[in-house]
């Protein structure tokens, strides 16, 4: 890692006791944690031990469906981000997300960069054209598609289809970039594109992913959270988790001894 | 042979075959209504047909203006519940997840979709015929819009709901407001469900006869007041099939082969409209 140089480590987010119910069950325990700045944090655990959720809680995509609800506090920069006062637009428009199957909208490849940019902005067609430009180039996927701007996203390859994603939303300049199992419905070579993507990224935005794929969080991620049962088991920089784990439980997971 | 798998064939054969002739016995009488419909019908299409106005018995004549009419209320009413449908359909569909309101207009609407059109036909009569004192193409266009609705209403929810909730929470996570989210991502996603739906609401309301007896009656001539009681297919067909003059029966077949044909095409045309332009599939 190349953090020498870098000033102490600020977190992003803090997150204290933060407990997740879906209706009346109890998705994530009481958890708290930091999630530096910056850096690449990747949450890891069997199905069903609260990654997802607890992912969606930091940009309360949960609010979509009725039923669900957090408890506790969410601090992104000092701010409570649970707080009922919080505007939701808002929030999101400051945090960008990538989801498991990539979500190209029904619209050109243009328009698909173009729809994020306009909410909140009234660029000129050029400063418009630019910036989708700067997008495509940052999400590596410029070249292939600088031709076919017209054309419909949803025509692209599945790997491309998750680049257009990422493209769509850094072009929004977020602080924040959630990615669920971006990599999970890709091969292997759409896979390593996306991973070097992140390593890219992570210069200028914080990053938080879910991963089944625990040699993925060793390879991209600078710190790792090892949730079971919807408690945090143990969070630490992604070497130690993975080398010498404190827990006896983080172990036998990163191992493949999981019972 | 393992006397449990013979059992099984056995079964299966005998299914299979009571299947097949379930299939024929439907497929028969279809046939033979299709059949019989181009058989009396095809004589009666001509040019004439699409020329001249209803006759008085024993002249020769043509529907020109029963097929207007048919076709201006069939508009109309398609242009009034068309955006009630589509309004409504996107309310359940995107807004309506809490409360009571949504499944209460999903369970009238329900009922509605399966109300006998003569109900409907009564209704505007009741309400709306009675008070202007007349027959009216108006009226003929309300009653079959109330047929539209809910249609719409059924295949736009249906269709919203097709549209992966993934894409709603790809617009939500870049910021976008609720009503962005609609009319620029999951309309666009079930655009071609929608206007499918439209088109079978077309098809439905094209040869419904019982609404329009009751509010545009009839017309013996040409007449495009909508204020004013108007000529139309359905009804003109029923008038002249129960009448004793032959070429009456006879334009009212080559009527019915008409709708029925139109009925087709706009299937034929849903059908192909959604399964090429569907970007979900």
């Amino acid at each position: 890692m190349e953090t020498t140089e870098r000033p102490p480590i600020r977190p992003k987010f803090s997150i204290h006791n933060l407990a997740f119910f879906y209706g009346s069950f109890q998705a994530l325990k009481p958890i708290s944690l930091e999630i530096p700045e910056k850096k690449v944090t990747a949450i890891i655990g069997p199905s069903g031990c609260g990654k997802s959720t607890l992912l969606r809680t930091l940009n309360r995509m949960y609010e979509l469906y009725p039923g669900q609800r957090a408890a506790g506090e969410i601090l992104m920069d000092g701010e409570n981000i649970l707080d009922p006062g919080q505007d939701l637009n808002l929030l999101r428009a400051r945090i960008g997300m990538l989801f498991q199957k990539p979500t190209p909208f029904p619209m050109s490849i243009f328009d698909n960069i173009a729809f994020g940019i306009k909410l909140y902005e009234k660029p000129s067609r050029g400063v418009l054209a630019d910036r989708v430009e700067w997008a495509l180039r940052k999400a590596a996927l410029w070249n292939e598609v600088k031709d076919k701007l017209q054309q419909s996203g949803t025509g692209l390859s599945g790997g491309q289809q998750q680049r257009l994603c990422i493209a769509r939303a850094i072009a929004v300049r977020p602080q924040v970039v959630l990615l669920d199992e971006p990599c999970s419905a890709l091969d292997p070579i759409s896979t390593a594109r996306i991973e070097e993507l992140i390593a890219e990224l992570k210069q200028d935005y914080t990053i938080v992913m879910v991963t089944h794929n625990m040699q993925q969080a060793a390879r991209v991620s600078d710190y790792t959270a090892y949730l079971y049962l919807g408690e945090l088991i143990e969070f630490d920089v992604t070497d130690t988790i993975f080398l010498k784990p404190r827990h006896r439980q983080t172990e036998d997971y990163i191992t493949g001894r999981f019972g | 042979m393992n006397p449990l798998y013979r059992r099984r064939r056995i079964v299966n054969a005998f299914n299979l075959g009571v299947s097949m002739l379930a299939v024929a016995f439907g497929l028969f009488w279809l046939a033979w209504l299709l059949w019989t419909l181009v058989d009396r019908g095809l004589g009666a299409v001509s040019l004439h047909m699409f020329t001249h106005t209803t006759p008085p018995p024993g002249s020769a004549g043509g529907l020109l203006n029963a097929i207007f009419g048919s076709f201006l209320m069939s508009a109309l009413a398609t242009l009034i519940g068309t955006p009630v449908g589509v309004l409504a359909g996107t309310y359940l569909a995107e807004f309506g997840s809490r409360g009571w309101l949504a499944p209460a207009t999903r369970f009238i609407n329900d009922i509605l979709l399966s109300a006998p059109s003569i109900i409907i036909g009564l209704f505007i009569y009741a309400v709306y015929v009675t008070q202007t004192r007349h027959f009216s193409g108006w009226a003929g266009a309300f009653a079959l819009s109330l047929i539209v609705i809910p249609v719409v209403l059924k295949t736009t929810e249906n269709m919203l709901r097709l549209v992966p909730n993934s894409l709603r929470e790809a617009a939500a996570a870049l910021g976008a407001p609720q009503w962005k989210i609609v009319t620029m991502v999951t309309w666009r996603a079930a655009r071609a469900g929608i206007v499918t739906g439209v088109l079978l609401a077309v098809a439905r309301i094209s040869g419904e006869t019982a609404p329009l007896l009751f509010t545009a009656l009839n017309n013996q001539f040409w007449s495009a007041n909508m204020n004013a009681p108007m000529a139309n297919l359905p009804v003109v067909i029923f008038q002249f099939a129960m009448s004793p003059y032959q070429d009456w029966q006879r334009l009212a077949w080559g009527g019915a082969l008409l709708i029925t044909l139109a009925v087709l095409a706009l299937n034929i045309l849903a059908r192909v409209l959604f399964r090429e332009k569907n970007p979900l599939r």
